[in-house]
Formats: C-alpha cells, structure tokens, sequence
C-alpha cells in the first residue's frame, strides 16, 4: 500500500512539472509580451516622446530581456521558495493577492457540483438500473443526455436571458452587495454558498448524464451476477439487499470519475463565469489572456491544474483503500 | 401437437434457415442487424446524415446567398408562414415594416398584412456550382453545373424572406446556419481524424510493445487528461496573431480541440489489444507463421473497427462544442468564417439577446447534432460487439 501511494505520488510530483512547463510555454506564444502592448497604448494615447531605449529598459526591469528559461526558473523558484506567483501588470498587485481573492470561489463551485452531481446520479443511476427500461429510465435517460447536449455557455445564456427578462437582476452574481468587497469571513461564505446553486447547477448538469450511464451500466452488471440470486433465495428483502451488495460493488466509479471530472468541472466553471460575469477566476484568466498579463494566467492555470491533479490522486487514493484489487495488483 | 412430418420439417428448415443465415453473416451484417434494432440510434443517425447533406449542398438548402444582406432589415423578426390564404392553397410569408421608436430611434419591426410575399419550393434565386468545380484537379474540376434553383424561397427573389429573422446586419440567420454547418461539422471530422491517427499509433504501440513504452504513453495520456484542456486552450488561441488566414486558423482550432480527445481512443486501442494479443485466434495465426504487420492489420485491427467508429462517434460531439465555445468567446474562428460558436456571438450582451431572442437559433443546431451524435454512438457502441 505505502508502496504504491509513494508511485501515485511520484507520478502526481512530475505531472504537476510538466505541467508548470506546458503553461510558460503556452503563456509566452502569443507574439510580442505586455511591455510591447505598454507601449503602443501609451504611444496611442499620444506620448509619441518616448526615449528610445524605453522598451529596453523596462524589459530588462521585469526580467523580461532574459531567456525563456530562466525566466521559468525564477518562476518556479518565487513560487517554491517564497510563494510568490509575481506581479500582475494589469492590476498593479502581486498574482498572489488576486489568486487568494478569486480562487476560493472557484473551488468552492467545482466541489459544490461533484456533490450535485452524486446526489442526482446515484439515485437515477440506481433506479434506472433496477427499473431498466421504465419509463422514468427511459426519461432519466433522455434529461441526462439533453444536459450533456446543452453546452454549459449555452445554458448560461438561457438562465441570463430567463433573469433578465422574467426576474429582477439579483439572481447573477455571487455576492450579495454588502459582501462583495467585504473580506473573507463564515458569513460572507455562507452568503456565497446562497448564490451558487446557478453555476452549480448549469456545471453539474453536464456532467451527471455520463455518471448516471456508468452507475447504471455497473449496476445492471452486478444485478446480474449468482451472488445476487444466492441471496435472494435465502430470503434477503429487495432493498437489503440492493444496498448491500450490488451498490457497493457498483460505486467504484463515482469515486473513480472524480479524476476525470474534475478537469471538466474547472473548465465549466471557467466559461460559466466568463458567460456570467462571476467574480471568480474565469474572468480574470480570460482577460489576463487577452492583454498578456502572463505572471496571472500562469499562476491561475497553474493552481487549478495542480489542484486537478491533487483531486486525481486522491481519488486514487480511496480507490485503492476500498477496493483491495487495485491496491495489491 | 397436431403438426405432421412435413410441417414440421418446414418450421425446422425454416429455424435452421435463419441459424445458418445467422452464422455465415460477416460481422458487419451482425453489427448492423444489432444496429437496427435500436430505434433512436435509428433515427439519430438519420439527423446526422441530413445534417451533413446540408452542410454539403448549403447553396442549395439556403434561401439566401452566403453574403446577402439588405440593410433596411437589421435585426428583422422571424416571418412564419402560411400555407392558406382564405381557404386557397398559397404559401407565403408576410412584409414587414417598421416605425421608430420616438425615444431610442430603433426600428420597431411590425408585420404588414396586407403586403403578402408568396414563396414556392424550389424557388428561383442567386446561380451556385453543384459539382467538383472547387477540387485543384485539371478536368475533375470541369465536372459541374449550374443552377439556380433553391429549396425554399420567394417567387420574386428581391423580395425579402427571413424565416428565422435577420441579424445585426441584415443578414438572413436561417441561411447563414445552413452555410455555418459547413465550418461546425467538419471541424468536429477534420478533428476526429487528427485524434483517430494519434490514438491508434499511440494506443497501439503502447499495447503491443508494453514494457517501458506502454509506461511512458501511459504517463503521457494521464497528463493530458488531467490538464483542465480549457484555459490551455484559450491560451492557445489567444495566441493566434489577427493577420493568419481563416484557413491556417482553422487548422489549427482543430488541431487544439483534438489534442485533448484522443486520449480516449487511445486507451480503448490498448486495451483491445492487449486483450486480442492473449486470443487464441491470434495465437492460431501466430502459430501459422504469419508476421506482426499481417496479425495486426489482418486480425487484430478489423475485430474492433466498430469500437472505434463508436469512439470516434462518441467524441465528435464534443468537438462541436469545443469549436462553439471557443468561438462564441471570440477565441475560435473570425469572421468572415460563420459557425454557429460565431454565430452566437451575438448573442454575448444579454440586452441584445432579449430583444432579439431569435439570434439563439444556432444553439438549436448545435444541440440537435450534439444529442443526434450522441444516441447514434451509444447505438453503434451497444452493437459494436455482436457477438
């Protein structure tokens, strides 16, 4: 066991490595860096006297004239030594300061919908296997597909349009106002937790279909098995019976998809907040994109996909604590 | 049983009839009786197949020319049509006209009764090519005709007929969803094969060689999927400088969205043949000497064809709504590019979608094909395996 939580965390360590790697790369491909973008807005808005090594010099101040690669070292090393993710040009803070600022939300609506998602699919998947073919199974099936259809933005939208011509603004947004700048406190999250359920849901919708499919499909299998039979002769009622075997057998994956959902969760909540306008990271990774900002959209993808990654490998982890097979093979 | 020998015999003949059918079938013949069976998958395919049928003759299927627009008619509502009039048989649409708002200026579109518009299949309209007039081929290229017919439209084609409404610039929405089919659905084609070729190389030679190969691809495809592909994406598309054609943008949108789905097929391939390396079918050939290239392209590939279509099927959808999304963030394609991610666009300011609700037709669309894509390759998935 301690053998093979020390592999998955190998495995976790150097992941997270290549990533920290992919998102540099990724972040410097954009031709030109903020510097340039600086500069032509100042020319823009009509500074046409700039001395002429202006460009040099403030490059050379932010680091920005040295080679890709040591720029990702000092990176990486800020990061691991003094956790500091650098300074946001945009905003004129440190990375640091906004991350702490808009990330709790972001995970607090990505751990919201995987317990969404479970506390729809488990039961439909349950029933739809155990009634297979009804018509709720039949219906069952047909929501969950239609919600794995309706891309999330698209159902963003809907709900935006639906607010705004049917009800007053309020329901858009995550914060009521006298929180919104307020800093954290148990209030301010209890206030958060009232205003998620919109993305919650729109996020969890797109992923429940999948999971009700493989819950049943477990499921059905396991119905099918002697064991079951076995026990039914010997006179165990039907639901005992369900829950004491079979379910548990059929589980697994909804511990297992965590691995897999987690990174669809994130890009859900992504878009939805960008479609939303939610004061979470989408926005601010979109916008820090957009202008170059790249000491924020490094440290922001960087987070959320360590922290996929850290989600995976505990998935795997109680995995492996209740299922002996995949531990000891 | 009141039956005599000889009908008996018949109905054994008839059973063993059936039987033998039933064994010498290849297992294409199995799969597709398997596949007919299933009534939605059916039907969804059926969906898939008129879409690509549109997205192929889009001039034809489209009332309007690709960049038609009358200006008078920004933002146009939808114009239903009747079949009657008084009693008699006579499609037509309805005229519209419009007053000013006295307050904010903007056209306040009403429908005039009065001015009917009478609208006839197979309406004459702008000329198109039908043919292989775009192939870069000598000859092959002489291959088409031309016409001018059109499935829906007005008898007198200057007179407008926007049976979806009109956008911002006048543009017929129901013409350009028919045109944007094109850019939507190949994408998600052009996609699949990107991903069919790096699952299958990848995915096989990890399952035939094994050892530390099969670690490595391992260790490769758990990363790539456990990158939330989003923001990797934006960043991606983010950095496409404004100069590059619509074709090199393209290429490359398809290119981002297929990275992250081949992973998938990739292990479906693994452990296909990783399982088939252990038959006994395969140890047969072995045993008859035939070489690797031969068990793998003769034997091992062709028993699981199916799965693949059903894989390839099942991520098609979401590479639609990879493209959309991007698009409608203004990541994806540009204009003069129209797909239904562009499409929708427009639809970004929640004021302008509330006056105009009509603009949200493409998600229609994309809904349609999504769920269509996604019954046909549970169907094709369930009857993968006919065995």
């Amino acid at each position: 066991m301690w053998q093979y939580i020390l592999r998955r965390f190998t495995y976790m360590i150097f992941t997270v490595w290549i990533i920290s790697l992919i998102t540099f790369a990724v972040i410097q491909l954009p031709p030109g860096d903020y510097v340039s973008t600086m500069v032509s807005q100042m020319i823009n808005s009509g500074m046409d006297e700039l001395p002429p090594d202006f460009e040099q010099e403030v490059r050379a101040q932010y680091g920005l004239d040295q080679p890709i690669y040591v720029q990702y070292y000092k990176w990486m090393r800020n990061i691991i030594r003094d956790g500091e993710f650098g300074y946001s040009w945009i905003y004129r803070r440190d990375a640091k300061d906004i991350m702490v600022e808009r990330l709790p939300a972001s995970f607090a609506i990505s751990a919201f919908s995987v317990l969404f998602i479970w506390m729809i699919a488990l039961p439909i998947g349950i029933y739809s296997a155990v009634k297979q073919y009804s018509l709720a199974d039949y219906t069952f099936t047909l929501i969950g597909f239609i919600g794995l259809a309706v891309p999330n933005f698209l159902f963003a939208l809907i709900l935006l349009f639906i607010s705004y011509k049917y009800m007053d603004q309020a329901m858009i947004g995550l914060y009521s106002q006298k929180y919104e700048t307020a800093p954290w406190s148990l209030a301010k999250f209890w206030d958060l937790v009232k205003h998620l359920w919109i993305p919650v849901v729109i996020i969890g919708t797109s992923g429940t279909a999948g999971l009700i499919r493989t819950m049943r499909a477990n499921l059905l299998d396991e119905l099918n098995k002697p064991y079951v039979d076995t026990a039914r002769s010997k006179g165990l009622s039907e639901t005992t019976l369900l829950w004491r075997y079979p379910v548990r057998h059929a589980l697994n994956p909804f511990i297992s998809t965590i691995g897999w959902i987690l990174p669809s969760l994130i890009a859900g909540e992504l878009i939805v907040s960008i479609v939303l306008n939610l004061p979470t990271s989408g926005p601010v990774i979109f916008n820090s994109l957009m202008d170059q900002d790249m000491y924020v959209a490094a440290g922001f993808i960087l987070i959320l996909s360590t922290l996929t990654v850290l989600g995976t490998f505990i998935s795997d982890l109680m995995l492996a604590l209740l299922d002996p097979r995949i531990r000891l093979s | 049983m009141d039956m005599t020998v000889h009908e008996q015999a018949v109905v054994l003949g008839m059973h063993e009839e059936s039987e033998l059918k039933l064994e010498v079938a290849t297992q294409w013949q199995l799969t597709w009786w398997k596949f007919r069976k299933h009534k939605l998958a059916m039907f969804s395919g059926g969906v898939v197949i008129f879409f690509y049928l549109v997205a192929i003759f889009a001039e034809f299927f489209a009332p309007w020319e690709r960049t038609q627009y009358i200006a008078e008619y920004v933002y146009a509502p939808p114009q239903p049509v009747h079949l009657f009039d008084d009693g008699k048989w006579s499609p037509h649409v309805k005229g519209l006209t419009f007053e000013r708002d006295p307050d904010s200026f903007k056209k306040i579109w009403k429908i005039d009764d009065e001015n009917k518009i009478p609208i006839t299949l197979f309406a004459k309209g702008a000329e198109y090519k039908v043919g292989l007039h775009w192939m870069p081929v000598p000859y092959l290229n002489d291959l088409y005709f031309t016409t001018s017919r059109h499935l829906i439209g007005a008898k007198d084609p200057t007179q407008p007929m926007y049976l979806m409404g009109a956008d911002k610039s006048g543009r017929d929405i129901l013409t350009r969803l028919i045109y944007s089919t094109r850019i939507s659905l190949s994408v998600g084609l052009v996609g699949v094969g990107v991903s069919l070729m790096l699952g299958i190389t990848l995915g096989g030679l990890s399952g035939l060689v094994g050892g530390w190969v099969d670690n490595v691809i391992q260790r490769l495809i758990e990363i790539v999927m456990s990158v939330p592909d989003l923001p990797i994406m934006l960043a991606i598309a983010a950095s496409v400088p404004l100069d590059w054609s619509v074709i090199k943008v393209y290429f490359l949108i398809t290119l981002v969205i297929a990275l992250r789905s081949w992973t998938g097929l990739a292990r479906v391939v693994r452990s296909k043949f990783l399982s088939l390396r252990e038959d006994d079918f395969i140890l047969a050939a072995k045993l008859d000497g035939a070489p690797q290239s031969r068990l793998i392209f003769r034997h091992m590939l062709p028993s699981f064809y199916s799965h693949i279509i059903a894989s390839l099927t099942l991520a098609l959808p979401g590479m639609i709504l990879g493209e959309t999304a991007l698009s409608f963030l203004g990541l994806g394609l540009r204009a003069p590019a129209v797909s239904w991610g562009v499409m929708l666009q427009e639809t970004q300011k929640v004021a302008v979608l509330a006056l105009y609700p009509w603009l949200l037709w493409p998600a229609a669309a994309v809904i349609t094909i999504v769920l269509a894509f996604n019954f046909l390759g549970d169907g094709l998935r369930d009857a993968a395996d006919p065995y």
